[in-house]
């Protein structure tokens, strides 16, 4: 198994997603499996081979740096499940 | 009524422009045919309403005489496109009810050349997985059902509600994405055609992100010509998005010549895998024997690090997920569920783990782990290097051939249910599209014949970036050899 119960916890509060307890083991099991099998990379000889960055060659375009988007705040707000004078709502974070 | 969804796409756009069939009758023929498809679980969101609008709008376009090739012809559009004022989902259950402002930039495209939406196609939740079981909305289904049986198939996946729509006649095209497979493998499952375009081809700005540098916009279509003819609609540079590329779009219909005559096709070795079913290899033959017939010279070739795809693939794409997958915390647009403390981080974590799926939280958390400090280089470096290997190894066989022929999938359609409880199995349907999806080149799959149930089978034409048009000629070449014709019983009409 490459990863226990306690990493699956911490990846799960690294990831922001709660996991009850009762599911971590079956988790871990899962979790080990997929990453027991992407271990065979490690075999490959990929001396000399820079990592990709971009599947096809292209050159990023310039562009003028200016304002050509904007006034959108509605649009913005609009799918947010909490607005309070025109800001996103969230629970308090300070006392 | 029959008769109009019987039509091809190029067969209705030339009666459209000859004014001898009106968008309004083509329009209502297929919502019906949607409605009565509903079986299928094709649709998350049917929008008839806003079909009978755009193809009013269609009809006065065609009568003054300023039609495009897509202007009148009914869509299906994978969940997963941004639609202005249509709820757009993803598959999950985060982001129910989640209605755009603003639409994609490809989904903007086909509008604007007059394309009808019938509604919002089903998928695997943010198109993760290969059967569309992973739906929050219900699985998708199948059309085809294997000789003698009345058992529930899956359609493929991600993209399986699209390319169910289409295999049942109830939409005459489709779009959908492509991360790992995702348009390919469902059109070889429901017998129909299905192109990944190069990289960058078609623009991502709109689309609900997966893996970014791995998602690939493209059509279906019932046959070659009408793939070619939706690819034509959507392609094109986009400002909005730094990764498309800014290059001319062809006339992809006119590369139908019907002639592959002195081409050069190349047959990776590694792809014959091991445990390969014996139907897979002898339709992979019989592709070859087709393409010998009409002229092309078949050769051998090598792509050595084949094998290691599949394992790139589920380190990259993941790690991209759990990237783009973060912006779904409650707070700006979609499920927002308070935490037991009332506290905004017990909010994140509540929020998440009732909006994502399983196979979606799997994904996340690999993902997480492969980046997390320490992890890094071992897992996510690595796979990029792989990945570039991979890439050469395209790169070279294409200086000696023009393209390579292989199978789309390792089987036919499978049960509901069949690979569910076993994430690897299931992630092993995409043996044979992934490769194109790390190197970025263009990729289609095109019906070629039945399994012995009785299931259609794809075979795959993979080309050289931005070289559509070859894929395309060799595609409709064994299009016209295999001459498919079978057609699913319409069990659910």
């Amino acid at each position: 198994m490459s990863v226990d119960t306690a990493t699956v916890s911490k990846i799960a509060r690294l990831a922001r997603l709660k996991v009850d307890d009762d599911k971590l083991d079956h988790l871990a099991g899962e979790l080990s499996a997929i990453l027991d099998w992407v271990e065979a990379l490690s075999e490959v000889d990929t001396d000399g081979a820079p990592p990709m960055t971009s599947a096809v060659e292209t050159r990023l375009h310039l562009r003028a740096d200016a304002v050509s988007d904007g006034d959108k705040a509605e649009d913005v707000l609009k799918n947010a499940p909490d607005v309070q004078y025109g800001f996103y709502a969230v629970p308090k974070v300070i006392e | 009524m029959r008769e109009l969804l019987d039509l091809t796409l190029a067969e209705a756009r030339d009666r459209l422009h000859g004014r001898e069939l009106s968008a309004a009758e083509l329009t209502e023929a297929y919502v019906g045919a949607m409605e009565a498809a509903r079986p299928l679980n094709a649709f998350i969101t049917e929008t008839a309403d806003k079909a009978a609008e755009m193809a009013a709008a269609a009809d006065k376009r065609l009568a003054a005489g300023e039609g495009a090739a897509m202007t009148g012809i009914p869509i299906a559009v994978k969940d997963l496109f941004c639609t202005v004022g249509i709820q757009t989902t993803a598959g999950s259950h985060i982001l129910e009810g989640f209605v755009p402002t603003y639409g994609s930039t490809v989904t903007n495209n086909l509008f604007g050349d007059g394309a009808v939406m019938l509604g919002k196609a089903n998928l695997d939740e943010f198109a993760m997985g290969s059967s569309t079981e992973h739906s929050y909305f219900g699985p998708g289904i199948n059309p085809w059902r294997a000789e003698g049986s009345d058992a529930d198939l899956v359609p493929g996946g991600s993209s399986g509600g699209s390319a169910a729509a289409v295999a049942a006649h109830a939409a005459l095209g489709a779009i959908g994405t492509d991360t790992g497979g995702s348009i390919r493998q469902p059109a070889s499952l429901c017998g129909i055609v299905g192109l990944k375009p190069t990289y960058g081809r078609c623009s991502r700005w709109g689309v609900v992100a997966f893996a970014s540098s791995l998602d690939h916009p493209g059509p279906f279509g019932r046959t070659v010509r009408d793939a070619a003819i939706l690819l034509g609609s959507m392609a094109g540079y986009d400002p909005k998005d730094s990764t498309s590329v800014d290059r001319p779009v062809h006339d992809y219909e006119a590369a139908l010549t019907g002639s592959v005559k002195g081409m050069r096709i190349g047959v990776p070795k590694e792809y014959r895998t091991e445990g390969m079913p014996a139907e897979i290899e002898a339709l992979w033959q019989q592709g070859i024997a087709w393409l010998k017939d009409a002229g092309a010279e078949v050769v051998d070739v090598s792509l050595p690090h084949t094998k290691h795809a599949l394992a790139a693939y589920y380190i990259v794409a993941p790690a991209e997920a759990s990237s783009n997958l973060a912006r779904y915390d409650g707070v700006r647009y979609g499920l927002r569920v308070a935490g037991e403390d009332g506290g905004l981080t017990e909010m994140y974590e509540a929020t998440r783990a009732a909006g994502f799926g399983d196979e979606v939280k799997r994904r996340v958390l690999i993902g997480t782990y492969v980046l997390s400090a320490g992890y890094y280089d071992a897992y996510y470096l690595k796979a990029q290097k792989v990945r570039t290997l991979i890439a050469r190894d395209f790169e070279n066989a294409f200086e000696t051939v023009d393209a390579l022929l292989t199978p789309t999938a390792p089987n036919d359609a499978f049960p509901l249910g069949d690979k569910l409880d076993d994430p690897l199995a299931m992630y092993f349907n995409d043996v044979f599209t992934v490769p194109a999806d790390l190197a970025g080149v263009p990729a289609i799959s095109v019906p070629a014949g039945l399994s012995g149930k009785g299931l259609p089978l794809g075979l795959q034409v993979v080309g050289k970036p931005f070289d559509e048009e070859t894929v395309f000629k060799i595609a409709d070449v064994i299009e016209q050899a295999a001459d498919f014709t079978a057609r699913p019983k319409e069990w659910w009409a």
